[in-house]
């Protein structure tokens, strides 16, 4: 049996008022006892948002290739006519998104104002079906929400600046059910779920007809007992309609969309399930991670959208880009967690077992975030980097000349056009490119390769990583 | 020209990472107080 990836769903949410929720905007307030909404008032529009260039390559307007053609800054030449729907994906602003945030509320953690309480969901579909339309009315208090801010319990929620209402905490001395991080959760899960919903309209699947969900997203749900150890897929799939989907999170950091890609098909192809989704939310502390840069710079804040991707595996019908299993790259616990020590594992190795060349890979999905983002911060071009670790091995390995690099990196590569969002770059937001191109036959195979930052939860100096091969 | 010096190794999880820093100022000579790898994305 074998699984092929069916469909693929890209979502962005402008979230610019969450920006100040975001760790390192946070963190940077309290140090300077500054309010963080004084430093992040006026960031950019969803218009704004909406033409960025590469926002435009990830919801599927545009080839990521084509970047390479717009005169940089990218901020400053956005796309004329461009909109929020894209050809596999979509852009969802701040306000409906507060209405998937309530929707996604099963405990009255968040206190919207009149005005912004119910479904306030206008020209998204996917993100409509996702509202719980029954939901009790319930009464504003203009003096509880001040009386819960004021006392430390709540964080004030902000629209344009305004204040609509706050999210509380639910524990008075459980830091894993403090406010900010329930945000944090109630944000991935609803930018999951609306990923997952684009999905299902998109594609005009039923919700029903969905068996197995594994959320690859990286927020810690849990209690003071078992932080990170919830699962946010199964409450994506109930957000979801999916009510007949089991669910399962798979945590690698930035690895998990690849493992939670090969766990969903190893499934399939075992006969365990006949259908899966993989499905990624947002990561609301990874906003505004590098805004003092960019403010230091005069660029705009480019952290502002929430990442969120859905991709649905099934054994029938059996035609069109699958996932081949014979090539999947590991990242042995004894391997140098080097540059060199991954792409070994994780592209040269796997190839050669099955006699390929690294060469023979029409396109590498590596970590694709947007250097826009990057350079500024001195954080380097990382999907750069990366083509350019794979072209040196295959100079290593006598399948090109030194001189054919840059030629490798253009045949083979492409620019980063993610947002910072963790796992959401690490390389699946090609796969839905990828799959237009194959439908096609532009495209004959790509082989999506993503890191994880093990070293980040002081358990280890290691780092980690996986792939698998995607073939027309 | 690392013999005898303290140093601090902070590696980049797409560049270099610190242990490989560390390893290679250590065969050079040199003492590492502190190596740490980062990662901003």
């Amino acid at each position: 049996m074998t699984a092929y990836l069916r469909a693929a769903a890209n979502v962005l949410v402008h979230a610019p008022d969450l920006v100040r929720y975001g760790s390192k905007p946070w963190r940077e307030a309290l140090r300077n006892d500054q309010s963080p909404g004084d430093v992040f008032a006026d960031l950019r529009t969803f218009g704004e948002a909406v033409g960025y260039p590469p926002n435009q390559a990830f919801i599927g307007n545009l080839p990521p290739e084509n970047l390479g053609e717009i005169p940089s800054p990218w901020y400053e030449n956005p796309l004329a006519g461009a909109s929020p729907e894209g050809a596999f994906g979509e852009i969802l602003p701040q306000d409906s998104f507060y209405a998937l945030l309530e929707a996604a509320d099963q405990f009255g953690l968040l206190i919207l104002d009149e005005e912004h309480r119910g479904s306030r969901v206008m020209g998204s579909e996917s993100a409509a079906a996702l509202l719980e339309r029954e939901k009790p009315p319930g009464e504003y208090k203009q003096e509880e929400v001040s009386g819960r801010i004021g006392k430390g319990e709540a964080l004030p929620l902000f629209q344009d600046g305004e204040l609509i209402g706050c999210v509380r905490r639910d524990h008075e001395s459980d830091e894993s059910l403090d406010a900010r991080i329930l945000l944090e959760n109630l944000a991935a899960k609803a930018s999951g779920a609306y990923a997952l919903s684009h999905l299902l309209v998109k594609e005009n699947l039923a919700p029903e007809a969905i068996e197995y969900v594994i959320s690859c997203s990286e927020e810690a749900v849990g209690d003071r007992y078992n932080r990170g150890g919830g699962n946010l897929a199964k409450t994506i799939a109930e957000m979801a309609g999916c009510v007949n989907a089991a669910g399962v999170d798979v945590k690698s950091f930035c690895a998990a969309p690849v493992y939670a890609l090969v766990h969903a098909a190893a499934l399939i192809e075992a006969g365990v399930v006949g259908n899966a989704v993989v499905v990624g939310g947002g990561s609301m502390a990874k906003l505004g991670m590098k805004a003092y840069f960019h403010l230091e710079k005069g660029v705009p804040v480019l952290e502002d959208v929430l990442g969120g991707v859905a991709f649905f595996l099934t054994k029938n019908p059996e035609d069109g880009p699958r996932l081949n299993l014979e090539i999947v790259g590991r990242h042995p616990a004894g391997k140098p967690s080097t540059p060199q020590g991954l792409a070994e594992a994780l592209v040269r190795d796997p190839l050669a077992r099955a006699g390929r060349k690294i060469a023979s890979v029409d396109k590498y999905a590596v970590e694709l975030h947007n250097p826009e983002i990057m350079l500024p911060a001195g954080a380097g071009d990382v999907a750069a980097a990366n083509y350019r670790m794979l072209a040196a091995m295959a100079v290593m390995g006598g399948e090109i000349a030194r001189e054919e690099i840059p030629d490798f990196i253009e045949t083979h590569g492409m620019p980063g056009f993610a947002p910072t969002q963790g796992h959401i770059p690490a390389g699946v937001p090609f796969l839905g490119h990828a799959l237009e191109r194959m439908r096609t036959g532009s495209l004959g195979s790509t082989m999506v390769v993503a890191k994880g930052s093990l070293f980040l939860g002081r358990m280890s100096r290691q780092a980690d990583g996986a792939s698998v091969l995607m073939e027309a | 020209m690392f013999k005898g010096k303290k140093v601090i190794a902070l590696g980049e999880r797409d560049g270099v990472p610190g242990p490989l820093i560390a390893e290679c100022l250590e065969a050079a000579g040199a003492e590492v107080v502190f190596q740490k790898t980062e990662c901003f994305v």
